[in-house]
C-alpha cells in the first residue's frame, strides 16, 4: 500500500498545545536540577581541597552573576518539583477501603509534607 | 443569533491517492443545539455527497466520531457549534494516524496493537459450566471499571506526541485496556500481557505527557493507567532483587 497521508510530528509539537509545553518546561528544568549536582560535586571538591579552596568558592558564591544563577535554579527546581508532586498521586493513588483519597489530600501526603519535612530538617542542620 | 445564520467548517479532504490534504470550506445553517457532526450531515446531504467520514451512535458511545475540531481531539458528535459560533470550525482527522480518505483514518495499526495485548479474561483453570459463574465484589469490579469504560475512540492517540514520534508505541487506550484485565480480579494473564506492556514499545515508552487523560471523553485516565502499570512493574522487578523473592 502506498504511503498514505498522515499528519506529521514537526520538531515544534510541543509548542502546538499548552500542555505539551508544560510538560516540556517540566522536562526541561530536569537539566537545571542536574547541573546544580555538578555544581554541588565542585563545591565538595573545593571543601576537600582546604579551606582556601573552599573560601574562593564562597567568595565566588556572592558574585551577581551566581546569585542570579541560584536564583534561576532554584526557579526551576521548584517547577520540576511542584509538578511532580502533583502527578505524583496519579501514578500512585493512595486508597482508603474503597475510596480514592483526593489527589490534592495524596500530593500533600506523599509529596509537600515530607518536603517540609525535609527542608525543616536540613534547616535546622545548618543554622544550629 | 440572526435568521439564516451560517457557519463556515473548514474541512479536510484527501483521497487516497493524494499526497497531501487540502481545506475546503463549507458555510452550512446555524443552529444552536447542532453538534459538528450534524454540520457534516448537512453538508454531505446537501452540499457535498463526496466528504467521507465516521459516526454510528451520535451520543458520545460508539467511539467512531473522534476528530480534530480546531486542533483538538473531540467527538464530534459532543461538540456544539454554539461553543464556537460566529467563530469558524476547522474539521482535520485524528493526528497521527494514516489518512484513508477526508476523516476517516486508518484503524488497522490500532486493531493490530490492541490484539497484541489480549483484551479478554485470561483464566488459568477453566470452570466447568456447571460450576456456575465467576463472582466478583463490589470492590474487585471497582478495581478496574474505569478502565472498561474505553470506547475505543482513539481520541487519546491524537493528543500524544509518543505517537506521533513512536510507530510501535501501543498507546494510551490499549494500555488502559491490558490494565483493565490485569486488574480484573477473574483474570490471570497479567505474565502474558507483559511481554508487550513491560516493553520499550509498551508502558516504557510514556514519558508522561498527560494529555490523553485530559482529552478522555469517558474519564478513563489512561495516564495514569500506564504510571500505575510503570510503578507495578518497577515494584515487581525489586521484589526479584530480593533473596526472598520469587524468580
Ligand atoms: S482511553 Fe478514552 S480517549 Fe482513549 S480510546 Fe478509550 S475512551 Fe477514547
Ligand atoms: S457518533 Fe458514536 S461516539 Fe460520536
Amino acid at each position: 500500500m502506498k504511503n498514505r497521508y498522515m499528519t506529521p510530528l514537526g520538531w515544534y509539537w510541543f509548542l502546538q498545545r499548552p500542555a505539551f509545553r508544560a510538560f516540556m518546561a517540566r522536562e526541561a528544568t530536569s537539566v537545571a536540577v542536574a547541573g546544580y549536582l555538578v555544581f554541588v560535586l565542585i563545591l565538595l571538591n573545593a571543601i576537600g581541597d582546604g579551606p582556601v579552596a573552599y573560601d574562593r568558592v564562597v567568595v565566588n558564591l556572592k558574585q551577581p552573576l551566581a546569585v542570579f544563577g541560584h536564583v534561576l535554579v532554584f526557579g526551576a527546581a521548584l517547577y520540576h518539583s511542584i509538578t511532580w508532586f502533583n502527578l505524583t498521586p496519579k501514578a500512585m493513588p493512595i486508597y482508603i477501603g474503597e475510596d480514592r483519597v483526593a489527589d490534592f489530600w495524596a500530593a500533600i501526603l506523599m509529596g509537600y509534607l515530607p518536603w517540609l519535612v525535609v527542608s525543616a530538617v536540613v534547616l535546622w542542620a545548618v543554622t544550629r | 443569533m440572526a435568521r439564516g445564520a451560517t457557519i463556515k467548517l473548514d474541512v479536510f479532504r484527501c483521497r487516497p491517492e493524494d499526497e497531501r490534504g487540502t481545506f475546503r470550506s463549507y458555510d452550512v445553517p446555524y443552529r444552536e443545539h447542532w453538534v459538528v457532526l450534524d454540520a457534516l450531515n448537512w453538508i454531505k446531504d446537501y452540499m457535498d455527497g463526496t466528504l467521507s467520514y465516521r459516526w454510528s451512535c451520535r451520543m458520545g458511545v460508539c467511539g467512531s466520531c473522534g476528530m480534530m475540531i480546531n486542533g483538538q481531539p473531540a467527538l464530534s458528535c459532543a461538540v456544539f457549534l454554539k461553543s464556537y459560533y460566529p467563530n469558524s470550525i476547522r474539521v482535520e482527522p485524528l493526528s497521527y494516524f494514516p489518512v484513508d480518505r477526508d476523516l476517516m483514518i486508518d484503524l488497522e495499526g490500532f486493531l493490530a496493537k490492541l490484539k497484541s495485548i489480549k483484551p479478554w479474561i485470561i483464566h488459568e483453570d477453566e470452570k466447568p459450566l456447571e460450576a456456575g459463574e465467576y463472582l466478583q465484589t463490589p470492590g474487585e469490579l471497582a478495581a478496574f471499571k474505569q478502565y472498561s469504560m474505553c470506547i475505543n475512540c482513539m481520541l487519546c492517540y491524537a493528543a500524544c506526541p509518543v505517537v506521533g514520534a513512536e510507530e510501535d508505541f501501543l498507546g494510551p487506550a490499549v494500555i488502559a485496556l491490558a490494565q483493565r484485565y490485569n486488574l480484573d480480579s477473574r483474570d490471570q494473564g497479567a505474565e502474558e500481557r507483559s511481554v508487550a506492556i513491560d516493553a520499550d514499545e509498551g508502558i516504557w515508552g510514556c514519558t508522561f505527557v498527560g494529555e490523553c487523560t485530559e482529552v478522555c471523553p469517558k474519564q478513563v485516565d489512561p495516564a495514569g493507567a500506564i504510571q500505575r502499570a510503570k510503578v507495578a512493574s518497577a515494584k515487581n522487578w525489586y521484589s526479584k532483587l530480593l533473596p526472598w523473592g520469587e524468580r
